[in-house]
């Protein structure tokens, strides 16, 4: 029998040790095809497909703008009320179903993982890619939204955004690490979850201003800003929902002090901390995920 | 057995424990805790007890043991799915493994889709899934019906692509569980002659199965294993002779 050593590797290798994240960027044609089956099999067997993606947010932002705005008359306090609250609520719905699917993602592909390793971390990597496809539709009607409300944005509001959505998908992909590898062992986890996903909409400044809370918190109102996701909400605000308000509603409306210098950057350290850590646990029990499942 | 070269998979005293946990809620843990961990939360059992063992490239192995005796359980620390709880494996080069045929299948997806995405997972580049592709569709003799949905498949066909696309991934250690062969007679002898011509590449092979007679003709070396322990290591033929006269013996 002849061997033919071809290519062969010259040293030995443990298998199944990973180096986590950085093994999901090796991956990234199985990422791409793990987000693009999520996609697929969502809108399988419906005529309008994809569309449906853009339907659903523009009615949410109608029931908005015409229930809340004009019925309810928040118009009055807050300008652009509809703009507002839809420009919180994308951002809080691109996290939610992060997180959420992110927990289950370990749980759901047990069949996989009990069989055949791969870096672990390419379940909840690849959900937070699916919500973002899915955020995209919700963002276009935003834009539209906005564009018809008279929007101008700055270059640095713009960045803004974009840092905002980043800050939210680092957040989401650190804690989805944790969440979804504590739920192999525990299920409770999912219903932490989804207390933390109801807590979530509220303890932002979404529905609300945040001046209303500064109202109330005083000089604690820093705890309120440590929040990363109010941080984002906020800047989404501030890019979205402040260029499209004229000279004299400016002047009611303020943004908090120090958004972009102080706690944008502080929200990333936060959520680095959050991913590291998230990282860190993950790597501690995934070893024995296929046994546990 | 000729011209063997480096060492391809290499396990020195391997050791894997299995908690049987009967609990899935964080109550019941805490109750556990706060009860000053009285009584077991979970049972232990020993699957592998101090396993060594050394196969070089090009070495064709076959697993062989009764139920229960810690072979899937060798093949899944070799796979990485597993990690030991004491001693070491360490492998040389890609492995890969028919361990499951279609586990990364989606129903929803179409054959093309399916090919891709199982390539993948197992390990293949977008590259050699391109350049494999035609040959892995030959292979399955699936045709036509590549391009529709695999759910609307019928078992056997599911298996055939599976099964071409695990033999196509081309590694450099093959783990095989079970699975030799798929399909119908004609299928499975085609099955049987790729898996030899892979040996024949030099592959090296190591395959767990009940079949006793098809592993003595894929495989020139066998080890056996009872509970979890290694107590035969030698020619196929000789190992599946003596594990046919201990499974004999009334216990």
């Amino acid at each position: 029998m002849a061997v033919t050593m071809v290519d062969i590797p010259d040293e030995l290798t443990r298998p199944g040790k990973g180096r986590g994240l950085l093994d999901v960027y090796d991956h990234r044609f199985l990422l791409k095809l793990l987000v693009r089956k999520e996609i697929k099999v969502r809108y399988r067997g419906s005529v309008l497909g994809l569309l449906w993606s853009y339907v659903k947010p523009l009615m949410q932002f109608l029931i908005y703008f015409v229930a809340l705005g004009i019925f309810l008359n928040l118009q009055r306090g807050t300008p652009n009320y509809a703009i507002y609250l839809f420009a919180g609520i994308v951002l809080v719905n691109f996290f939610t179903e992060s997180l959420g699917n992110a927990t289950r993602s370990i749980v759901d592909n047990r069949d996989l993982i009990r069989k055949i390793y791969l870096p672990r971390e390419l379940f909840p990597v690849a959900t937070v890619w699916v919500s973002a496809a899915h955020f995209l539709p919700q963002l276009v009607v935003l834009v539209g939204a906005c564009l018809i409300g008279g929007w101008s944005p700055s270059i640095l509001q713009l960045t803004a955004a974009l840092l905002a959505f980043i800050l939210v998908a680092v957040l989401a992909t650190g804690l989805g690490l944790v969440f979804g590898a504590a739920n192999v062992y525990f299920r409770d986890s999912e219903n932490i979850v989804d207390m933390i996903l109801m807590v979530v909409t509220w303890a932002s400044p979404v529905l609300y201003v945040w001046t209303m809370v500064e109202r109330v918190m005083g000089p604690w109102y820093w705890i309120y800003q440590l929040n990363p996701m109010t941080v984002a909400v906020e800047a989404f605000h501030y890019a979205f929902w402040y260029p499209t308000l004229k000279d004299d509603q400016m002047a009611t409306a303020s943004m908090p002090p120090d958004l972009v210098t102080i706690w944008l950057p502080l929200a990333f350290l936060i959520s680095f901390i959050v991913l590291f850590i998230g990282q860190f646990m993950f790597r501690r029990l995934a070893v024995h995920f296929a046994q546990e499942l | 057995m000729t011209a063997l070269g480096h060492v391809a998979i290499s396990c020195s005293n391997l050791r894997k424990q299995f908690v049987l946990r009967h609990t899935r809620s964080m109550k019941e843990a805490v109750v556990w805790l706060i009860k000053g961990r009285k009584g077991d939360l979970s049972k232990k059992f020993l699957a592998l007890d101090e396993v060594s063992l050394e196969v070089r490239q090009g070495e064709t192995v076959a697993l062989l043991g009764l139920n229960g005796s810690g072979k899937s359980t060798l093949l899944k620390l070799i796979s990485g799915v597993l990690q030991p709880d004491g001693g070491s494996v360490l492998t040389r080069g890609r492995v890969a493994g028919l361990i499951e045929v279609g586990a990364g299948f989606h129903h929803d997806l179409s054959g093309r889709d399916n090919v891709y995405l199982n390539g993948a997972i197992l390990g293949m580049t977008e590259k050699q899934i391109d350049e494999m592709f035609d040959s892995i569709v030959e292979f399955s003799e699936i045709g036509e019906f590549i391009d529709t949905e695999v759910k609307f498949y019928s078992s056997g066909m599911y298996l055939r692509l599976a099964f071409s696309i695990a033999v196509h991934t081309d590694p450099e250690v093959f783990l095989i569980d079970e699975i030799l062969a798929v399909g119908d007679e004609p299928f499975q002898r085609k099955c049987i002659a790729k898996i030899k011509e892979l040996a024949e590449k030099g592959k090296t092979l190591f395959v767990v199965s009940h079949d006793l007679d098809l592993v003595s003709t894929v495989c020139e070396r066998g080890v056996l294993l009872e509970h979890g322990k290694i107590i035969l290591d030698g020619e196929v033929h000789d190992v599946v002779a003596e594990l046919r006269s201990r499974s004999a013996e009334p216990h």
